[in-house]
């Protein structure tokens, strides 16, 4: 029986989360210098464009903030069926020898950052890169960990995490639902 | 399952407005991996794609090409001078000994009309039409519309006028039908002995004169004119072509507005386009060849679509 | 069934309570028919069958007098892989044909009287439809010299043609049609302007410039059509327009009917039930030459044959081999095999749609052609030659290539479903054919 959708987060609790993070992110690079922050498409990306908003804020210096679609880094695009949609990929400056963060709305089995840490590999060679996500749901099929956590939920395979942004969804919420026919 | 394109790109014609936007709206990321240092996807690695060319090509192989390796595809290029009929081997006998090979994809061009779907009905692979006689170029035509999209936005009412041999030009009709689904108002232009008699049917406006086509259009997508066409009687000489027909500046600034200039190449220099509109501010011939890549990468994409047994040979394969 | 169509039949045959339809008696009447050694003993009413004959019950079928078809191509000499005189007359009796005119444009040339003969020998030989040679108009049909008509005649030629290619100068058809004279035959004509039609695979129109392939404008065959009118007026000679398929063909016909010109015109089975849209996908199964033309085409056509414009039915049966046909359709050769659906397509699209009436579709298939082109038959008169077809115009049936009697499958027609089917072919009296199912 599907139990009622539960808010883990609302408006003013993710708010207050993205601040903590990008405070983390700072603190984690001991400053903003050669800090670089990729939002993974797409919601990753909102969420990285207003973790540097908040750095701005708080610190001074706008840091770069790029876009990634890992779309064609899947590796379970020959199953997935009719093509995805590609998404817009922005990087224009050299990544070499930058503190690359990689940002994202949740980490789940992990090979959504495998595929970004292949694409990045072809952009150049960053000094670090760290992951920063919003929702850690656990259940890693790969060795990938997060450096920079919002939350840590517990939830079911039968459940899934949804991340409601204003700017693509109309409103900030973060929601435990069960898993319905798709994903 | 194939992509939402279904098994083969074999023309324009079979295609809906919806599925020849996807393809558009498509391209447009793929553009920015050949602006990466690094211009390689791994998103068709494991695949084998033969790129087999009956008519002798540079520019369409090599955007191919480009698009392939690009997509991390193993490449192989087969160039067949001459029909098949007059080699001994025929196109059937081709086509399954590319099936047994297990192809993923061909890439074909071939100078009868027909040639792709030909192919596409007896093998399994993904086939996509790199021009079949007179019949269709449907990536030439993508690529067309994807570079006046770019500059006009939305098609809709937009008028584009073909310049030249249209009889026997599979680019023109490929992009009359692309044009028109789209939405844009679509003109020809040249002799009528290098019209199709039916191409009042076509849904086209017919200009017999380049001055009145000029006038009435907004973007001119001038066709090579082949020698042979004179030698066919078509038309009495290529200087005569250029008196008449000819894309020249001076017939240009006597335009109503700044016209969008197309060519699909290669050109004849001062035959049908003259070297000062082809270099010209309001030419777009170069950004149609950087479209290509993106156009034929887009195609590839979507037509590979989900293969569980490619799934395994990626997974085995990744990091 | 091997035994020679020219000896007499040793058994007397009659065919008891069948609708005969004889439109050359103005015949259309349930009876019956008596064949006595190879001819027509009686014809109508209700008939006692004599001692020792076979008496078949062909009640609920039509009786006719044998079906002629005057353009068949059968491919021997020269082309016995895809079919022989054995194998193609063999066909034409399984279609309801009791005779057919073989098309010289062999390998050799049927330009002698040689192999005028070859051919006709085969055609007694194999024993199903009678076949009757056509000879060559010029040498190896080449359009230079004109080939030996007379001798062809001795030999049993029954027309000239050089079909597969028209006569391109006018002075060779000239003289062809006044040399002809002499012998009282037919001069058929391939009508096609070679230099608008060159290198064409379809029908000139909004199709073809679709599909991207040349096309055959309908000029192309009405430059040619009022060209031969014009020579056979000079010449007073017979011409015979072979497969006419537009409009304008058959009002230039009509043009010159109208002035007495010895003129008579054929049409083929499919370009009066099939359109260029068959060749839609590239199908070279619809390719043949003069091409499938449009509706309105369709309909002129169909209008000729009921006022009489156009003379005769025929199908210009052309087997090809399966693999000929399997390539790029502009390299595919031109060509249908017709002779086994021809009797299912009339029905189907002139007899039941009211184009034309029982009667004036025999009379298109079997008495005009015989009067046409001066052959026996035709005719279930008292003492004519014992070939009668026996068909049901209402048996509903599938086409199915695989189960022809011709080496061919070449046929656009496989899978659909016809309404009209030969049951019983008589050739001299003796069945040659019967309908297994």
């Amino acid at each position: 029986m599907p139990k009622k959708p539960e808010t883990v987060l609302d408006a003013r609790a993710l708010d207050r989360t993205l601040r903590r993070m990008a405070d983390q992110i700072v603190e984690l690079n001991s400053g903003t210098d050669a800090l670089v922050l990729v939002g993974i498409q797409r919601r990753g990306v909102q969420l990285a464009e207003r973790i540097v908003r908040m750095i701005a804020t708080q610190e001074g210096p706008t840091i770069p903030c790029g876009a990634l679609d890992i779309t064609l880094y899947r590796d379970d695009l020959q199953t997935v069926g009719p093509r995805p949609v590609v998404g817009a990929t922005y990087l224009p400056w050299t990544l070499d020898d930058q503190n690359v963060v990689i940002v994202d709305d949740v980490l789940y089995t992990g090979r959504t950052v495998r595929a970004a840490l292949d694409e990045l590999a072809d952009f150049g060679r960053p000094a670090r890169i760290a992951l920063a996500v919003l929702i850690d749901r656990g259940g890693r099929e790969l060795p990938i960990h997060a450096d920079v956590v919002g939350r840590k939920v517990d939830v079911s395979s039968g459940q899934r995490v949804d991340v409601f942004i204003d700017e693509l969804d109309g409103r900030d919420e973060v929601v435990i639902a069960s898993r319905n026919s798709e994903d | 399952m194939a992509g939402s394109l279904g098994k083969d790109l074999l023309g324009l014609a079979d295609l809906s407005a919806d599925q020849i936007r996807l393809v558009l709206d498509t391209a447009v990321p793929f553009r920015e991996i050949s602006e990466r240092q690094i211009k390689k996807v791994p998103t068709l690695r494991g695949m084998t794609i033969v790129n087999l060319f009956f008519e002798p090509s540079t520019r369409t192989r090599i955007s191919f090409e480009f698009a392939e390796k690009r997509l991390s595809a193993d490449t192989v290029n087969v160039a067949v001078a001459g029909s098949s009929v007059s080699k001994g081997e025929t196109l059937v006998d081709t086509a399954r000994n590319l099936e047994a090979m297990k192809i993923d994809m061909v890439v074909v061009r071939h100078p009868a009309s027909g040639a792709a779907r030909f192919l596409a009905e007896r093998i399994e692979s993904n086939v996509i039409n790199a021009g079949d006689g007179t019949h269709e170029h449907p990536t030439q035509g993508l690529l067309d519309l994807l570079t006046l999209r770019d500059k006009f936005g939305d098609l809709t009412g937009k008028r584009i006028c073909i310049c030249g041999d249209v009889l026997h030009s599979r680019v023109a009709r490929s992009n009359i039908w692309g044009l028109t689904k789209l939405g844009a108002e679509v003109g020809v232009c040249g002799p009528r002995s290098l019209l199709p008699n039916a191409i009042g049917e076509m849904g086209v406006t017919v200009f017999d004169r380049i001055e009145d086509a000029i006038q009435w259009a907004d973007a001119l997508n001038i066709l090579r004119l082949q020698l042979e066409r004179m030698q066919g009687g078509y038309i009495p000489s290529l200087r005569e072509y250029n008196r008449v027909f000819g894309v020249t500046r001076a017939r240009l600034d006597a335009a109503p507005r700044d016209l969008l200039i197309l060519h699909p190449g290669p050109m004849n220099r001062g035959v049908e386009i003259d070297s000062d509109v082809a270099d010209g501010p309001h030419s777009v011939i170069l950004n149609q060849v950087t479209n290509g890549v993106a156009v034929r990468m887009a195609v590839l994409y979507l037509l590979a679509g989900g293969r569980p047994e490619l799934a395994e040979a990626a997974k085995r394969g990744a990091p | 069934m091997s035994s020679n169509i020219s000896s007499a039949s040793s058994r007397d045959l009659l065919l008891r309570g069948g609708r005969i339809v004889d439109p050359s008696q103005g015949l259309d009447a349930i009876g019956d028919v008596l064949m006595r050694g190879g001819l027509i003993e009686a014809c109508g009413g209700s008939l006692t069958a004599p001692d020792g004959a076979d008496v078949i019950d062909v009640s609920g079928l039509v009786v006719a007098p044998g079906l002629i078809d005057v353009h068949v191509h059968l491919r021997e000499p020269g082309r016995e892989d895809v079919e022989t005189v054995a194998t193609g007359a063999h066909a034409a009796a399984a279609g309801g044909f009791t005779a057919v005119c073989a098309m010289p444009n062999t390998r050799p040339v049927t330009d002698n009287q040689a192999t005028v003969g070859f051919v006709k020998r085969q055609g007694e030989a194999a024993g199903f439809a009678r076949v009757y040679p056509y000879g060559a108009i010029s040498v190896s049909q080449k359009g230079e010299t004109l080939a030996e008509l007379g001798e062809m005649v001795g030999a049993g030629a029954v027309a000239f043609s050089d079909d597969g290619r028209p006569v391109e100068s006018a002075h060779l058809m000239r003289t062809a049609l006044e040399y002809a004279r002499a012998f009282n035959v037919p001069v058929a004509e391939h009508c096609e302007d070679m230099s608008l039609a060159r290198g064409g695979s379809m029908n000139e129109g909004l199709m073809s410039a679709k599909l991207g392939l040349k096309g055959i404008p309908a000029e192309a065959e009405e430059i040619y059509v009022i060209r031969d009118i014009l020579l056979a007026r000079r010449t007073g000679g017979h011409i015979h327009l072979c497969h006419l398929s537009t409009k304008g063909s058959v009002e230039l016909v009509r043009w010159g009917k109208e002035r007495g010109v010895n003129v008579t015109a054929e049409v083929c089975s499919h370009h009066l039930s099939l359109t260029e849209q068959a060749v839609d996908g590239y199908n070279t199964n619809a390719k043949m030459n003069p091409p499938l033309r449009t509706e309105t085409d369709i309909e002129a056509l169909k209008e000729g044959l009921a006022d009489g414009t156009i003379d005769l039915l025929v199908t210009d049966h052309a087997p090809h081999h399966y693999d000929e046909k399997e390539r790029e359709f502009a390299d595919a050769p031109n060509g249908i095999v017709g002779l086994e659906t021809a009797l299912g397509v009339n029905c189907t699209y002139l007899l039941h749609p009211g184009v034309l009436s029982m009667s004036q579709m025999i009379d298109a298939m079997s008495c005009k052609p015989a009067r046409v082109f001066h052959l026996p038959g035709g005719t279930l008169a008292r003492g004519s030659i014992g070939d009668v077809s026996v068909f049901d115009p209402s048996r509903v049936w599938t086409v199915d290539a695989a189960r022809f009697k011709s080496k061919g499958r070449n046929t656009p027609y496989g899978g659909h479903e016809l309404t009209g089917q030969a049951r019983m072919t008589i050739v001299g009296g003796r069945v040659v054919y019967r309908a297994e199912t």
